[in-house]
């Protein structure tokens, strides 16, 4: 079978997150993404915080930031950032200087193959640069312009610098997640809202794939972060806005209020410190269920207890419940835990700390971790695809892609430039593997 | 016939047969019908299960006023069909053999059992795929294994290193997480789709709702290859680390959130309008930016600062120096926020058990073939009649299907 997106080019000009998963999705589904990449210009938090970041800068970052291979920044650090490589297998690279006009022209050709221009930069990058829909279109009459603001191209907020963390606080969801006892300045930064606008800017860009098979025509997508991201708090909005109640944070319980419903310690190699504390999250939604898990943990006295039978009762009584089950999970490993649970029916499951994943049962059954072998980091396991196309399974065909790692085919074999260009191009720095040395 | 809605929006001419319930199911095909096809829905007698979840309006708990189910189903139209009778399945295979889409999120097997499994949709439309959402995949040891938005997110997602070192880690807020795994599942609707143009047939599409989580974007792909490139882990942290500024900040009337990427600290400076505790070159000094002891010194006048401050007046003085935050609104804040008004970000619709109902309305902009919307969510059944008889069932088979329907109602 052929690969659903088999034959069509995107013109990657993503930074980050939201924009690199929308293509990464539509890559894993066939299609050729291509990155034009500046040798004079570092995008931040893309290929990493820095070009060329110290040991120290490396170790003071968050592992998913800053854990590079070995822990040292090694020669090209560039190209192993694991926030990096997680979103560009199956992804072309080649490096070309936007800022002036002869990479403007080289842009110019490739969008003239291309089908999708795909951007999520600040406000105002693309304009700078001359990139607009206008432009394109006149190049390729039914191109399909996707771009992805923080809050949108209009209005007050238009520019306004965001990640994720930004336009989800804006959206409610900071002040309603985290612990309820707590100030939410303790919440840790997360990025959700960018999974959610990667995952719809693909579905998008497919659809107006689909559209201008239809009409001929192509067009412009605006991917508003903040609104789209909005969703996520769905019951929070609709309350607000079917009863004027403002939600607050309820930390690990369920928003539909079936109790017991929470994260317990379990057996622990190490500590919270050392990464080697385990947890165990149970949740319980009916009162059938809460009998089973009485039984299956042999039942104790204490889930016998008539103020326990009813979903209102153990509601009352909840934090006396979390005591008891703590206890009990304390005394268990986790993975154990889960399996009894869930043969008794129970929805139950380890807290799991990443490095974990590549030993779980579940996912080597399945085949989900891949194995790549990347310059500069050796070989590896990293994580599969968020679907099994059974037909058209996605396949690591090309592994994270190196700077530049595409020159020789997007120059010559796409582009067709001459000799003569392509040394022209080469000598004006347009053409590289490394980050020119003032970058820092 | 015509096939499909033919609203001359982008997807006017797909034909969707959603056997989904509950939350990232239903929110995908949302994403298809509010641009265009027409999702049928089928429900058990019972509805949705999503139907008996809030929010309510009023808090009056009520099948039809699910601010929840509202909001997920759309533009969507409901055929009740009772598939423990042969009336109700004979009507899904004739539903199946006319929709390019098959989409379903039974337990792994049930399908099957019903004579709706991909073999049998195949053999009945070798055109259509479809794609089978589960909770950890269509095998494996943990097939049967249940699921709910925290046990999820505790399992695959990034939710072991958030919240407190000292305490236990902290999901993300209401059931964020279904809906991630929903906008994944919408991609492979479109995937799918795209799939039975390239190929002239159907495949099948297993989806593990866990694998949408384990394989996607914030953090939890990144720190599982950081801990295969490096050793390290992802420790559990409160607030955002520690920086010039980052983290949540408390302010004169509520947070603020900031993020310090470390490179442009002359934007700092211009939003905090060059004070002169924060013109020291101490700062400027890269290295010294990771110093505990200067952070410490440098965040106590900046909580000052914050503190003097309105969100609202701080996050202008960021958007000027094109600094990264985000003040902390609440659900009010942001309902009430002109911005997202102007843009044209809320829409009303009005429904026969709940009158006229606000919600956010289009997800993104598409300049043809974009978001409308329709109608509201549907009642129960509304169009079983309708999509039947469009499906060519006889009269007397609509009213054996809607026979069976009754004797199965509880």
């Amino acid at each position: 079978m052929k690969k659903p997106l088999e034959g069509v080019r995107i013109v990657d000009l993503c930074v980050v997150w939201a924009g690199p998963f929308a293509t990464l999705l539509m890559a894993d589904l066939g299609a050729e993404v291509i990155k034009p990449e500046n040798p004079f210009v570092f995008q931040p938090m893309t290929r990493g915080a820095l070009a060329r970041p110290s040991t120290l800068m490396i170790n003071a970052a968050a592992a998913w930031g800053g854990g590079l291979p070995g822990n040292v920044p090694g020669e090209r650090p560039w190209n192993y950032n694991p926030t990096f490589v997680s979103l560009y297998r199956n992804k072309k690279s080649f490096t070309v200087d936007l800022r002036r006009p002869e990479g403007m022209d080289v842009l110019r050709r490739l969008v003239e193959k291309a089908d999708v221009v795909y951007e999520n930069n600040a406000t105002g990058t693309m304009e700078k640069l001359g990139i607009t829909y206008g432009w394109l279109k006149e190049i390729k009459d039914d191109i399909i312009y996707v771009r992805v603001p923080a809050y949108g191209n209009t209005g007050p907020y238009s520019t306004a610098r965001a990640l994720g963390v930004h336009l989800e606080a804006v959206m409610g969801h900071t002040m309603l997640r985290g612990y309820e006892d707590a100030d939410p300045s303790v919440n840790t930064a997360i990025y959700s809202g960018d999974y959610l606008a990667g995952a719809q800017g693909a579905f998008a860009t497919m659809a107006a794939l689909w559209h201008r098979e239809k009409t001929g025509k192509g067009q412009l997508i605006e991917i508003g972060q903040a609104e789209n991201a909005s969703a996520m708090f769905t019951q929070a909005i609709m309350d607000y806005t079917l009863n004027r109640r403002v939600q607050g944070a309820i930390g690990n319980r369920d928003i539909f209020g079936r109790y017991p419903c929470g994260v317990y310690p379990a057996k622990s190699p190490g500590t919270a410190v050392d990464m080697g504390d385990h947890w165990v999250s149970i949740h319980v939604e009916s009162d059938e269920q809460w009998r089973a898990f009485g039984a299956a943990i042999g039942n104790p006295d204490w889930a016998a207890d008539p103020r326990f039978a009813t979903n209102a009762g153990r509601e009352e009584h909840a934090k006396e419940i979390d005591a008891h089950i703590a206890a009990w999970t304390r005394e268990q490993e986790d993975y154990d835990v889960m399996h009894l649970l869930q043969r008794a029916g129970i929805a139950a499951a380890p807290v799991l700390e990443a490095s974990r994943l590549f030993s779980d049962e579940q996912l080597l059954a399945r085949g989900f971790p891949r194995t790549q072998t990347h310059e500069g980091a050796g070989t590896n396991q990293y994580v599969g695809p968020v679907w099994n196309f059974e037909g058209t399974p996605v396949e690591f065909r090309q592994p994270p892609v190196l700077f530049g790692e595409h020159n020789d085919y997007v120059y010559r074999e796409l582009l067709q430039v001459s000799d003569e260009e392509y040394e022209a191009l080469k000598a004006g720095g347009h053409i590289a593997m490394d980050y020119d040395p003032a970058v820092l | 016939m015509t096939h499909g809605t033919g609203t001359g929006q982008a997807l006017d001419d797909v034909v969707v047969l959603d056997l989904t319930h509950h939350i990232a199911g239903p929110y995908a095909t949302k994403l298809m019908a509010d641009f265009g096809a027409d999702v049928i829905k089928i429900e058990r007698p019972g509805g949705d299960i999503a139907r008996r979840f809030g929010p309510f309006q009023g808090d009056e708990p009520h099948p039809e006023k699910s601010g929840l189910f509202f909001f997920l189903n759309t533009n969507k139209r409901s055929v009740v069909l009772d598939l423990h009778s042969d009336a109700g399945r004979g009507a899904l295979r004739q539903l199946a053999a006319r929709a390019d889409l098959v989409v379903e999120n039974f337990r792994p097997g049930v399908a099957e059992a019903l004579g709706i499994g991909w073999a049998d949709v195949h053999a009945l439309n070798p055109k259509a795929s479809m794609i089978s959402v589960s909770n950890f995949g269509q095998d494996g040891p943990y097939r049967d294994y249940r699921l709910t938005d925290l046990v999820l997110y505790g399992f695959a997602g990034e939710m072991y290193s958030m919240g407190a070192t000292e305490r236990e880690p902290v999901k993300m807020a209401g059931t964020a997480a279904l809906f991630e795994s929903g906008a994944a599942i919408s991609a492979a609707l479109m995937g799918a789709l795209w799939s039975n143009r390239a190929n002239g047939e159907g495949q099948h599409v297993d989806i593990a709702l866990t694998e949408t989580h384990f394989g996607g974007v914030d953090r939890r792909h990144a720190t599982a290859i950081a801990s295969q490139f490096s050793g390290r882990k992802t420790l559990r942290l409160a607030g955002a680390g520690s920086g010039m500024p980052q983290g949540i900040y408390p302010c004169a009337d509520g947070y603020v959130d900031f993020t310090n990427a470390g490179l442009r600290p002359d934007r700092i400076l211009d939003m905090v309008g060059f004070p002169e505790w924060a013109t020291d070159e101490k700062y400027f000094i890269p290295e010294n930016r990771l110093n505990p002891e200067y952070i410490d010194e440098w965040n106590a006048n900046f909580l000052v600062w914050c503190l003097e401050r309105t969100k609202r007046e701080i996050w202008e003085e960021a958007r000027r120096a094109k600094v990264m935050c985000g003040p902390l609104f609440t659900v009010e804040d942001m309902y009430e926020d002109e911005h997202f008004r102007e843009r044209g970000f809320w829409t009303k619709v009005t429904h026969p058990a709940m009158g006229e109902v606000e919600l956010p309305g289009r997800p993104l902009m598409m300049a043809e073939g974009g978001w409308q919307l329709r109608q509201p969510a549907p009642l129960l059944g509304q169009h079983t009649e309708e999509v039947l008889r469009e499906a060519g069932l006889s009269d007397a088979e609509i009213a054996a299907v809607v026979a069976a329907n009754k004797e199965a109602q509880p």
